[in-house]
């Protein structure tokens, strides 16, 4: 019994925070979802949550890249480089991440040029650059894989999107004793 | 190069590890190079090495079948795990996208 509530006193006073800030660019997008990957790690989360906050962190950090700033191209080799003519945008892209009890919030924000109308910008298939080979899904991806999602956005001012997904923290907690 | 290959009036991609924004302009860039050049009837996506995608996958393949599809070109997918393929079902893909099964 006493064993019992002190597993619910630890689970309750769990809390592990983190932020980065890192420059705009494509080759960033792979960075921010495999650091978040790694924060949450020891909670042995399952692949598939895993995958999830992965694929959801990608697409909210792509969104800030090239419609926040619109960075269309990255660095490197393999020829996904940044045309000579293109100027960089020097935006920054800040990932905030929480985790509090079982929940992990993670937010993401830019300083970019903001969404004019977030319901038509959420709506599946909607995109503004469909020269880009953009589908239009971002929204709905994370919608689909994280458990909330909440957009702010002021044009001209930035965007900041929240979202939260409920982690399996049981096990973790088993898996420490 | 060799992730791109001309079958008879097939284009095979071999897509990489992670096919995100980052490498998405890179694959199209070589597949529309490709349709263009050698007259490309159909297009096989193959996600034997990939491991993630989001939604620039999506686009990739919706702007590749725009392409081929006005002259009766298909677009098929091989390999695709678990993962890819519920991401393809859930962006409502595979109406036009044919995921193949080994």
């Amino acid at each position: 019994m006493t064993e019992c509530r002190n597993l619910e006193e630890r689970r309750s006073k769990m809390k592990n925070e983190m932020e980065i800030l890192f420059d705009a660019v494509s080759c960033n997008e792979s960075f921010a979802r495999v650091a978040v990957a790694a924060f949450v790690t020891h909670l042995n989360p399952t692949l598939e949550e895993l995958a999830d906050i992965k694929t959801a962190v990608s697409e909210a950090v792509t969104n800030a890249i090239i419609h926040g700033y619109e960075n269309y191209h990255g660095y490197s080799g393999r020829g996904e480089s940044q045309p000579a003519w293109c100027e960089v945008h020097p935006g920054k892209v800040r990932l905030h991440c929480l985790l509090k009890e079982d929940m992990l919030h993670i937010e993401i924000s830019d300083k970019g040029k903001g969404i004019d109308n977030i319901n038509l910008a959420m709506e599946p298939l909607y995109t503004t650059k469909p020269e880009l080979n953009r589908s239009g899904m971002g929204f709905a991806f994370m919608e689909a894989f994280m458990d909330e999602l909440a957009v702010e956005s002021t044009p001209g001012v930035g965007t900041t999107v929240r979202m939260c997904k409920k982690m399996n923290a049981g096990a973790w907690i088993k898996d420490e004793d | 190069m060799e992730e791109f290959q001309v079958i008879d009036n097939c284009l095979m991609i071999k897509l990489p590890e992670e096919v995100d924004h980052h490498r998405a302009d890179y694959i199209c860039r070589n597949a529309d190079r490709l349709l263009i050049r050698d007259d490309v009837m159909h297009v096989v996506f193959d996600f034997e090495e990939t491991k993630f995608m989001d939604s620039s996958g999506i686009g990739i393949i919706m702007g590749r079948y725009r392409k081929i599809s006005c002259f009766g070109g298909r677009v098929y997918a091989i390999h695709a795990d678990e993962r890819i393929q519920k991401i393809l079902k859930l962006s409502g893909l595979t109406q036009v996208l044919e995921v193949l099964y080994d």
